[in-house]
């Protein structure tokens, strides 16, 4: 399989590996996967409360090359969105920007599961204070 | 002295041919291009000459008489031809053969076929060092069993199934005995009367030879093996498989046989010690890391491992100046991971984690060494980007959590 330049600089250079504390009420984690299936994706979110903007992202992967790319994308792009923005980003949008063959297609899907299940942790986290429409009202003042 | 990039460590997917084997075959395009099978001319003379000579030396490889080599196009016919041969020639005695689960598709597919035309197929499983259990062989033969087909040696994780108690267990019941032997014909020892085996698959491509051409062992005597062509035609190879005789192919194949008898004890003993150098340095560079399949019952030029927490794809991705095989397909591209690993039982995450390494007559100290550190520094790095890795290394057992699958 041939790999495009963009997926290959992901897989050497990733961005934002790392972890962020789980316990942190303003962090929000997905993990989706499963190792048996052969890949397993870990992204975090740190999101302000105060203007519902993603400040930092991390990601661990356990995958192919395709599926690192993904999620090492998806964290660059989460960073200075909202919560509503970042819930916008689509697996296609990342199957365009790494030229990702149909057979790598769902290690796309997999990334924006990824996104969804760690704001959605963090939404839980969070459930009876602010609904994300709300932060995002508040965070247009101040942007 | 700098190292030749890339390195080829795949040697059980395929050989280069030998320069020796190359020179053999050249005066057989050009100059000597007769047809075997023409009986008037000195053109069809020396075809056939070559042909018996090639036949006589690939019949020496595995203590045949001549008469008992059928040439095919490769192991894949010859798998067909033994297992649908048999199946048809017997159909009166019986319907029923037996297998195993980690045999190559040549055979399962083939077995597969049949099961839709009426036979009954006995999957043997194996245990966890991929050996099957001689006590569940005895046990699956019936009056009806015609064939028993097992292979010699894994092309995936190089094991070596006890061919010779086998052997004895299908002469005690009366039913023929198949083995595929494309890994293992010309790097270990294999003898098809020590083995009592009653056909055997080899394939010249496996063995420094050219691809294309393989061939059927048949024994002709104690029993006698009659098998149903399955291509029919001009009546070639005594009627078991027409088509006019690829002559180049044969003659190379004949020399890669000759060259692999003489150098097997050395060569077997020079990739067994860098086999396990390999191994060694492996484990000297990283936790966690486990083989796959006895380390006893295995072909000397292979190792397979699993490297946990590590996906092969990506590990491959991160070596690819390093040519090896990974039992990783991850299964949401609806691509299953190996199902030899599968059948071990050692759980679907370590098959996708698993190189396979096949060490070769060309295989160097430096190359083993290279690939070692790389792979070292590349399962490192890809570690600290695992999230199984660090859920492990926080002490969550992996297995006892609920995952998504989908
Ligand atoms: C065990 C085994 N059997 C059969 C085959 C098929 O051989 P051929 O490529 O000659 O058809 C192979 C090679 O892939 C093999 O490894
Ligand atoms: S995660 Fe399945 S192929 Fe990429």
């Amino acid at each position: 399989m041939a790999y495009s330049s963009k997926v290959i600089d992901h897989y050497e250079n990733p961005r934002n590996v790392g972890s962020l504390p789980k316990d942190d009420p303003n962090v929000g984690t997905g993990l989706v996967g499963a190792p048996e299936c052969g890949d397993v994706m870990k992204l975090q979110v740190k999101i302000n409360p105060g203007t519902g903007v993603i400040d930092d992202a991390k990601f661990k992967t356990f995958g192919c090359g395709s599926a690192i790319a993904s999620s090492s994308l998806a964290t660059e792009w989460l960073k200075g969105k909202t919560v509503d923005e970042a819930l916008a980003i689509k697996n296609t949008d990342i199957v365009t920007e790494l030229s990702l063959p149909p057979v790598k297609i769902h290690c796309s899907v997999l990334a924006e599961d990824a996104i969804k299940a760690a704001i959605s942790d963090y939404r839980k986290k969070h459930q009876s204070t602010t609904t994300s429409k709300s932060a995002e009202e508040k965070a247009q003042p101040s942007a | 002295m700098a190292i030749k990039l890339p390195i080829y460590m795949d040697y059980h997917a395929t050989t280069p041919a030998d320069p020796r084997v190359v020179e053999a075959m050249m005066p057989y395009f050009t100059e000597h291009f007769g047809n075997a099978a023409s009986r008037n001319h000195p053109f069809g003379w020396e075809a056939e000459e070559a042909v018996d000579k090639a036949r006589k030396q690939v019949a020496d490889l595995i203590g045949a008489n001549a008469k008992e080599i059928v040439f095919t196009s490769g192991a894949t016919e010859s798998d067909n031809l033994a297992i649908k041969g048999v199946a048809e020639m017997y159909r009166e005695k019986g319907n029923h053969i037996i297998t195993a689960v980690t045999e190559h598709k040549a055979v399962i597919d083939t077995c597969k076929r049949l099961e839709k035309g009426g036979y009954r197929v006995t999957y043997l499983p194996v245990q966890k060092d991929g050996l099957i259990d001689l006590d569940e062989l005895r046990a699956a033969i019936t009056d009806k069993t015609i064939l028993i087909t097992i292979m010699t040696a894994n092309n995936e994780i190089g094991v070596i199934q006890p061919i010779t108690r086998i052997g004895v267990i299908a002469k005690e019941r009366g039913v023929l005995f198949h083995t595929d032997a494309v890994q293992a014909a010309g790097k270990v020892p294999f003898n098809v009367n020590d083995l009592k085996v009653d056909m055997a698959s080899i394939s010249a491509h496996k063995m420094y030879g050219p691809k294309g051409v393989g061939a059927l062992y048949v024994r002709r005597r104690n029993p006698r093996v009659l098998l149903a062509a399955i291509i029919d035609g001009g009546g070639h190879e005594r009627g078991m498989r027409s088509g006019t005789l690829n002559v180049t192919g044969i003659v190379g194949f004949g020399k890669a046989a000759e060259l692999c008898m003489q150098e097997m004890a050395s060569e077997s003993e020079r990739l067994r010690k860098l086999r396990d150098r390999l191994n060694e340095r492996l484990h000297k560079g990283l936790d966690e890391i486990y083989i796959n399949g006895s380390m006893e019952h295995r072909l000397p030029h292979n190792l397979n491992i699993s490297f946990a927490y590590v996906e092969g794809e990506s590990l491959l991705m991160g070596i690819n100046e390093v040519a090896v095989s990974s039992g990783s397909a991850c299964t949401s591209a609806s691509l299953e991971p190996s199902y030899v690993l599968k059948a071990l039982g050692a759980g679907d995450d370590l098959a996708h984690s698993s190189i396979r390494f096949g060490l070769g007559r060309f295989s160097t100290e430096e190359e083993v060494d290279y690939v070692a550190e790389k792979l070292t520094q590349v399962v490192t790095r890809l570690r600290e980007m695992s999230p199984l890795y660090e859920l492990a290394k926080e002490g969550v057992d992996l297995s006892t959590m609920q995952w998504e699958v989908h």
